[in-house]
């Protein structure tokens, strides 16, 4: 935990580019799953979760993500506990000074994705793993998984689009704050650009938040 | 104006410190801040208790030794201003005001509202200088600097090293202060030779020192007296950067 290795600043740069890298990812993945939104046959989404799931690249990429994930989140709880001891006895009367809202709770926010993310796994990625997606029945092209029908099996059920639409939600108060707070720690504050950068952000983090929480939404009602 | 005061007391360092409460009245609503704490400690004086301990000494507001964390805020309820230049209209007459000293690790009581603020010399000490040549005195015009670089420069070396931007920030970072020490060095070709360790030396002590770490959340800049800017953070974070890999 000490500083000896790395400087707050490198831990820094660390973590903004890890989640900046996770912003990728997210993007990959909501464009992959709307597929199911756009095509209720679910063969694109079914064509596309079985070439993430077989690719080579896509395979080894996989663990370059977790990889991202856990140095984002080791360096992200490092960071916490030492401010949290910076600042030794709080005050008496709560502080008042203006600030960015979604800042104050980044590790917060972030353990609740952290949950959402193992919930998440559990619900698709392990079953996965251990085989037991029942064969897509739709298409010539055998031994397809069916990924698609355990998405809309999933959120068929009200309680679990209703726990989905509440930590997206959360994961966007996350996302919000992440995107220009990312470009700052890297040093990029730039008057021509830091304006857009912050609209980047904040557009960002509503198209990602809306789009992934439509898609149980409309999955239920369908 | 009458006004209730719920004071920070601590005899000493190593003391448990407590909240104790006040009355002061007859204020003038054009009176400072300080010169209501001055009326304060006068009574106090008069009954024979211990005066109330609070750094003080241009009352101009650019020494940067007053302090005081004023109902939730460093320097008190208005912007851009140090707690020597706060008026008492700034307050509600009745109301009540909550005195405490900063509040940071770094940052030790000394007595009362007093906080040692030596972990800003020491972080000077690391690299908040430059170079100089002995000799005859240079043409301060021979070294030319953009009009854009010496603006920011300047703007940079308005920090009075308060210690306001710890005390708001909630990780208590210093790196408003530090990153207004490196930049206002970091843009004059005069601070270019020891840029880059300086910068490393400087973020180095600011570590050790057990300042917290910057999340980006900007109170620093919207209490600091000088308004001094975030772009300065991202600056120094640029800076640190460049000298890391090179
Ligand atoms: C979808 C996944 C995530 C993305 C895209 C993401 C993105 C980001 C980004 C870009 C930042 C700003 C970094 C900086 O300013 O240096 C950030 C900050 C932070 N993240 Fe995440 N994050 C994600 C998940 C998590 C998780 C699972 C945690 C778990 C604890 C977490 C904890 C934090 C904390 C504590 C901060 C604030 C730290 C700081 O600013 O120093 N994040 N996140
Ligand atoms: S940056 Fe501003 S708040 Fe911080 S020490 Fe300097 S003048 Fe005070
Ligand atoms: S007493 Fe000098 S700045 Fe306030």
């Amino acid at each position: 935990m000490s500083n000896r290795y790395y400087s707050s600043l490198t831990k820094k740069y660390i973590m903004a580019l890890m989640g900046l890298f996770l912003f990728t990812f997210l993007v990959v993945h909501l464009s992959i799953n709307l597929l199911l939104v756009f095509d209720p046959t679910r063969v694109l989404f079914n064509e596309a979760a079985h070439f993430m799931g077989t690719n080579p690249f896509i395979q080894i990429f996989q663990w370059v993500l977790f990889a991202g994930f856990a140095i984002h989140i080791f360096y992200g709880v490092v960071l916490q506990i030492q401010n949290w001891i910076a600042r030794g006895k709080g005050y008496k009367r709560k502080a008042l000074s203006e600030e960015s809202i979604f800042s104050k709770y980044m590790i917060y926010t972030g353990i609740v994705i952290f949950i959402f993310l193992v919930i998440h796994l559990g619900n698709f990625f392990v079953l996965k793993m251990q085989g037991r997606v029942p064969e897509f029945e739709h298409t010539a092209n055998a031994g397809m998984e069916d990924m698609g029908l355990l998405v809309v099996n999933l959120f068929k059920n009200g309680g679990y689009v209703i726990f989905y639409v509440i930590l997206l939600l959360i994961m966007g108060f996350h996302l919000d704050h992440a995107f220009q707070s990312a470009f700052q720690s890297i040093g990029w504050n730039h008057r021509k650009y830091t304006p857009f950068i912050k609209g980047l952000g904040h557009f960002l983090a509503i198209v990602l938040t809306a789009g992934f929480i439509i898609i149980p939404v409309i999955i239920y009602y369908r | 104006m009458d006004l209730k005061l719920k004071i920070w007391r601590q005899a000493s360092r190593d003391a448990k410190g407590k909240f104790v409460d006040y009355e002061v009245h007859n204020i003038s609503s054009d009176a400072s801040f300080l010169e209501m704490m001055d009326l304060l400690n006068e009574d106090l004086v008069e009954k024979g208790e211990e005066p109330v301990a609070f750094d003080h000494d241009c009352r101009e507001g650019i020494c940067g030794m007053c302090s005081l964390f004023i109902n939730g805020r460093p320097h008190g309820p208005d912007s851009a201003i140090t707690t020597c230049q706060l008026h008492m209209r700034k307050f509600k007459d009745g109301e009540t005001i909550v005195i405490e000293p900063w509040r940071a690790k770094p940052f030790p009581v000394i007595k009362d509202l007093i906080v040692d603020r030596s972990a800003f010399d020491e972080l000077i000490q690391a690299g908040g200088y430059i170079s100089v040549s002995t000799g005859g005195v240079p043409d301060a015009n021979a070294i030319p600097v953009s009009r854009e670089k010496a603006e920011l420069a300047m703007d940079a070396a308005a920090c009075i090293g308060c210690g306001a931007c710890v005390a708001a920030c909630k990780n208590a970072s210093a790196m408003l202060f530090v990153s207004a020490k490196v930049s206002q060095f970091a843009l004059l070709p005069q601070g270019k030779i020891e840029a880059k360790e300086r910068v490393q030396k400087m973020v180095a002590k600011m570590d050790d020192l057990g300042f917290g770490n910057c999340t980006n959340t900007y109170a620093c800049e919207a209490e600091c007296p000088k308004e001094i800017s975030v772009t300065n953070i991202a600056r120094m974070n640029r800076e640190f950067f460049v000298a890391k890999i090179s």
